[in-house]
């Protein structure tokens, strides 16, 4: 082959390949910009710009350290102005990649994957313009800022997949005492699950579970003769009358919810569940406040 | 055919499939309904759930149940079931085929004929010997002649239905005089006769007797007669159990001589009358070309009347000498001849010029001597072409020179001086009675009574022509009614006057009769025997058994007593027969015809009906394995759980298509006439280009405020019009904006405008194009606006004149500018004969509001406010636009005034003059 064909198939991919990028990105954005971003302040004194308190001064202080402002207005004291500690934080996402994320009920209802990637982008955007660092545990990608980092977590989210029905969440490159967010559909085995998280926990990590989930299964609306395949074709299931398993596999789906919901108390995490097709805004708002609560 | 109990097979083989429903059913329960493959990542929570029932994988038993159904359903529909199957039973022996053979068997021939080709089939297979008699036309020498039913199916072409019915004279005869056993298959023409139980007791003497009668009523039309001015056409049918419309169409000839239809008639027939009449009504032009009524659809000739003279109204003038004066009616010379042609002809005036070119049948002249130079001549010609000439005598005649020395040319014979007087107080003898009519006049046959006598007469010179130019003589043989031919036409002279003055003729009866006979005057009603006693009549036209009307050929004549007393028969067949003046057409049924279903003893087989009764039942069995086929599918889905919400929603909403209520939309139209009527309101027309309606809208609530602030017309807000739906009649002012896009109105809405305009509406058609066309197709509004107005009912129009009423109506106005600025504004076109009067100002124009202004100037835009009464579109630039728009106003306020005041400010101008007058 010519050389010049060669340039021009490399360019069509990498053109299909980034097709869908901008749109993704535009559309966490777009999701971002719902939440309105304010100092992402520790709540305690330190480094940062943002005023915290006045302390009176005590044996140490350097005179450079004297708010001589306030101090006038005092009888005797002096005053030192504190600042608030504003520090970039490491934000580990994990993304459920598997195939189960690829179901949607109805073609107006996006599949759980692309809810899940818009609201992780959207999160990320949302972090990073708070000067946060943001890594993807899927990928090893250590946590990093700035819009380089975004545009890699776009592409990452864009392209990865990963051919098991159900995937395993693992926590690389994780650095201790970080903050973590899973996000997945959490219908595969709990056991890897709840090992990955009570070990998040013992690393000191804290964060967020966040569940996707299609409104059909939420409610299970089958009857009739009826064989269930997994989205990988792995898992199969035949029933003659589906109506009649809708209580028992209603009754399993809240259990599961419910063990999330105890292991993320277990160990002070947050846990939600959120349905496409619903606004995804709340869910964001949701995550957000989640990482502002663990501190 | 196979029957079970009432119900047969027409393919009973089939019947076999049903042994194969116990497979069916076996096989159906062993398949259960297929499973759905279902992606679902919720699959893992399900793992290790099982069914708690187990007998699903088996179809249920009434699914079962509703297929097997289905099949045996399917499987009996196609076998063909019959209800009440027709069982024919072949006889055997000699068969007599016996058919009424009258009209009414036309109707349905062919059918008949089908029958009795199947029935000699049936008989040739059972080789049985066959005859085949026509009623109306019973073989000559009165014996059955038994052939093969394969013979006498080759005659059965020939055999034809009649235009007359049997003639029980000839029937019972032969019927006596048949001998040997046979059976007798009746095909019956379904009415009643008297003849009929006799000839049925006979037949059934020989054989069992089968009847055959169509199911179909005889329908059939008496001779259309004349009442007050209307047609009046009588149908009648020998059923009477339903209801029926019988369509009659009036047949002749359109003014270029080609035959079609001129006139239809619906003759609605409730259920239980056997006749009902029903009445035309049509222009005497049109009536007279009418030559035949036919119902349409049937082909029989009792279906068919045709008409003769007695429908046509002879056109009749008659002229007189003398100015009727008031009070003397009696002795007028024309009032008897009047009073006997008021009611049988169309009567006309007028000048003699006028009256010839109006072509009349006849012309009267009663005592008229002196003819004008021209009028001799037209005359004359007039009579050569056919026209009758009818004189009377009287003093002038009698004392005039007129035809003395030389035979005139429309008088008949050349008169003596003087006349002569009989039986009066200064002369000698008797009045003198008429002698009985001779052979050659045309009043032969009609009687002569005894009290007519004459008493003064005029008196024809003797002359050789004289004896056969005499129709009508005294007792003395003087001549009292002479008549000359001239080519097709005839001068006839009453040698007395046509009142009472000279004999007492024209009070008699005999005077109409004669009148009659001269084709004078036609008889609406019957003719009677006594009417036609002498006349010889042939056959012109005749009708056939199917309705159809042929030339006659040369059959000997008839004489009229017989057309007028018996029935057609074989020697007096129906059609239309002519005598010397007049044609009389002899139809089928007469005026007092009933048809009444034939009634027969209830032993007697009558088929017909049988296939009535006969139900096939194949539809209702495939129906109904439809219908199971279709729950089937219905259930399945919801088995199988393919029946979601919206495949429910579907099939919920095909059952459930309901009309939507339509009586919203009346009680808005009575609040906006009511709204439109209680007030005085601008309207303008709904074009369908959603921002011109708004800016007319507000065009008309800009002129309504202006109206309401500077005159006394105070107007409601403006309405917006649909022309297809909305009262128009309650608006005196439309608004007409036109648009390219704007679609036509139907022919309904047109015919509602045209009524608007007529009845004193105005329409101010708008181009909004400033009038750069002139109207033309120069710009697509023009053309439009072509387009639009073509089915309007508008005046000639003219560009508005400088002395219009619209210059004056309220303001004094020379310019009728809106957003644009042109002269152009047309209006309906002064009389040709308007001029200006001395001292007037103004022509005295139309008398009328102009039903239409066209212009092109945007009026409603230069009109338009919004809703706080500022102007929505600028007019013009600065002052001199504001003027524009003032001026605008002033436009619409004068329009307005003229639509609600009319001529009002024309009567004005007049005011000074009146005053000028008065104070004299």
């Amino acid at each position: 082959m010519t050389q010049p064909t060669a340039f021009a198939g490399l360019r069509r991919d990498a053109e299909a390949l980034a097709a869908p990028l901008p749109p993704l990105l535009a559309d966490a954005e777009h999701l971002a910009a719902s939440v309105m971003t304010g100092a992402h302040g520790r709540r305690r004194v330190g480094q940062g710009d943002e005023f915290w308190q006045y302390r009176p001064s005590h044996a140490g202080d350097e005179a450079r350290m004297v708010d001589w402002r306030r101090s006038a207005r005092s009888e005797d004291a002096l005053f030192v102005r504190e600042k608030e500690w504003q520090a970039a934080q490491s934000v580990m996402l994990w993304l459920d990649m598997g195939q189960s994320m690829q179901f949607s009920s109805h073609k107006d209802i996006p599949s759980k994957a692309a809810e899940a990637r818009r609201l992780a982008l959207a999160l990320s955007v949302l972090l990073i313009r708070g000067g946060e660092r943001v890594g993807l545990t899927n990928l090893g990608m250590p946590p990093r800022a700035g819009q380089v980092q975004l545009m890699r977590l776009t592409t990452a989210f864009a392209t990865e997949t990963d051919a098991a029905d159900y995937a395993i969440p693992d926590l690389k490159a994780a650095p201790l005492r970080s903050r973590a967010v899973f996000i997945s559909d959490f219908m595969g085995p709990f056991e890897p699950v709840e090992q990955a998280v009570t070990r998040a926990a013992d690393r000191g990590i804290s964060g967020a579970i966040l569940q996707v989930l299609d409104p059909q299964e939420e409610a299970f609306p089958f009857d009739g003769r009826t064989i269930f395949e997994s989205m990988g074709g792995s898992l199969r299931h035949e029933t003659l009358k589906a109506g009649d398993l809708r209580d028992r596999y209603l009754d399993r789906l809240s259990e599961r919810k419910d063990a999330l919901r105890g292991l993320a108390r277990s160990i002070g995490w947050q846990f939600h569940t959120h349905h496409t097709g619903t606004a995804a805004s709340a869910a964001l708002l949701w995550l957000y406040t989640a990482l502002e609560r663990g501190h | 055919m196979w029957t079970i109990g009432p119900v047969g097979f027409t393919a009973p083989w089939l019947l076999l499939g049903l042994v194969l429903l116990p497979i069916l059913w076996l096989l159906l329960r062993a398949v259960p309904p297929a499973p759905i493959r279902r992606m679902f990542p919720g699959v893992a929570l399900l793992l290790g759930l099982t069914d708690d029932e187990t007998q699903t994988d088996r179809t249920p038993w009434w699914l079962l149940l509703l297929r097997t159904i289905a099949i045996a359903a399917a499987i009996i529909g196609f076998a063909g079931p019959v209800l009440n199957p027709k069982v024919e039973t072949a006889g055997d022996g000699r068969l007599l085929v016996l058919i009424d053979g009258g009209w009414p068997e036309a109707q349905d021939w062919a059918r008949r004929m089908d029958r009795v080709e199947a029935l000699l089939n049936e008989a040739g297979q059972a080789g049985r010997e066959t005859a085949l008699v026509s009623l109306t036309d019973l073989p000559a020498d009165g014996a059955l002649v038994f052939q093969t039913a394969d013979a006498i199916a080759s005659q059965l072409p020939g055999v034809l239905p009649q235009a007359w019915l049997a003639d029980e004279a000839e029937i019972l005869p032969w019927l006596e005089g048949l001998d040997g056993a046979f059976d007798t298959f009746w095909l019956s023409d379904g009415l009643g006769h008297d003849w009929r139980d006799p000839a049925l007791a006979a037949l059934r003497d020989r054989g069992s007797v089968t009847v055959f009668e169509s199911p179909r009523p005889v329908v059939g039309i008496k001779p259309a007669s004349f009442v007050d001015g209307n047609i009046e056409i009588e149908a009648v049918r020998s059923r009477t159990a339903s209801d029926a419309v019988i369509g009659v169409m009036a047949h002749g000839l359109d003014p270029n001589g080609t035959p079609r239809q001129l006139a239809r008639l619906d003759i609605e027939m409730a259920a239980g009358e056997a006749s009902t009449s029903g009445t035309l009504a049509l222009p005497a032009e049109l009536r007279n070309r009418v030559t035949r009524f036919e119902i349409e659809g049937v082909r029989s000739a009792g279906a068919v009347s045709l008409t003769d003279d007695s429908l046509r109204r002879r056109e009749v003038a008659i002229l007189s000498a003398r100015e009727e004066r008031e009070g003397l009616q009696l002795l007028s010379p024309t009032h008897y001849l009047e009073q006997a042609l008021v009611d049988t002809a169309d009567l006309i005036d007028g000048a003699i010029e006028d009256i010839v070119l109006a072509n009349p049948d006849v012309i009267i002249l009663a005592d008229i001597v002196t003819l004008a130079g021209g009028e001799t001549e037209a005359l004359a010609e007039w009579i050569s072409k056919g026209g009758l000439l009818l004189r009377f005598a009287g003093s002038r005649l009698a004392a005039s020179d007129y035809g003395r020395d030389e035979e005139d040319v429309l008088m008949p014979v050349r008169l003596r001086a003087g006349g002569r007087t009989v039986g009066g107080a200064m002369s000698w003898g008797e009045p003198k009675a008429l002698r009985q009519f001779g052979p050659e006049s045309p009043f032969f046959g009609l009687a002569v009574p005894q009290d007519v006598t004459v008493s003064s007469q005029v008196m024809a010179q003797p002359d050789p022509t004289l004896a056969e130019r005499t129709i009508a003589s005294l007792a003395d043989g003087t001549p009292l009614v002479t008549r000359k031919r001239i080519d097709q036409g005839q001068v006839v002279l009453f040698h007395v006057t046509a009142n009472a003055d000279w004999s007492t003729l024209p009070l008699s009866v005999l005077f109409v009769q004669m009148l009659e006979r001269l084709a004078v005057s036609t008889q609406s009603s019957a003719l009677t025997a006594e009417d036609l006693e002498g006349t010889t009549w042939s056959l012109d036209q005749t009708l056939t058994g199917f309705g159809e009307i042929v030339d006659a050929g040369t059959l000997p004549g008839v004489p009229g007593e017989r057309l007028a007393e018996e029935a057609p028969g074989p020697d007096l067949p129906p059609g239309l027969y002519s005598g010397e003046n007049r044609r009389i057409a002899l139809n089928v049924l007469d005026r007092e015809a009933s048809l009444t279903p034939a009634v027969w003893p209830a032993d007697i087989a009558v088929e017909g009906f049988a296939v009535q009764e006969e139900t096939p039942l194949a539809g209702i069995a495939l129906s109904l394995a439809l219908i199971a086929l279709m729950v089937d599918i219905i259930a399945a889905l919801a088995l199988s759980g393919r029946l979601t919400g919206a495949t429910a929603a579907a099939l919920i909403a095909l059952l459930l298509a309901a009309p939507q209520p339509a009586e919203a939309q009346e009680g808005q139209d009575i609040e906006k006439l009511l709204a439109a009527t209680s007030e005085v309101r601008l309207a303008y027309v709904i074009t369908g280009d959603a921002r011109l309606d708004e800016t007319s809208e507000a065009g008309l609530r800009g002129l309504s405020d202006v109206l309401f602030r500077r005159t006394s017309i105070e107007p409601n807000a403006p309405v917006a019009v649909d022309l297809e739906q909305d009262e128009l009649s309650v608006f005196p002012f439309l608004y007409w904006p036109v648009t390219e896009t704007q679609p036509r109105p139907s022919s309904d809405a047109y015919a509602k405008l045209n009524r608007y305009l007529r009845t004193g509406g105005m329409i101010l058609f708008d181009t909004r194009d400033a009038s750069t066309s002139g109207f033309s197709t120069a710009t697509p509004n023009g053309r439009r606006l072509q387009q639009l107005a073509l089915p309007l009912d508008i005046p000639p129009l003219e560009p508005i004149p400088s002395d219009h009423v619209l210059t004056r109506t309220f303001y004094l106005l020379q310019d009728f500018p809106g957003r644009f600025v042109s002269r152009d504004v047309w209006v309906e076109a002064a009389p040709e004969d308007a001029e200006r009067v001395e001292g007037m100002p103004f022509r005295n124009l139309n008398d009328n509001v102009t039903p239409v202004v066209i212009g092109g100037n945007d009026w409603a835009a230069a009109w338009a406010v919004d809703t706080r009464g500022a102007p929505m579109f600028p007019v013009g630039r600065g002052f001199a636009g504001e003027r524009q728009r003032e001026i605008a106003y002033r436009f619409g306020v004068n329009l307005i005034m003229h639509v609600l005041t009319g001529n009002y400010k024309s009567d004005q101008v007049h005011v000074p003059a009146l005053l000028d007058r008065l104070g004299q």
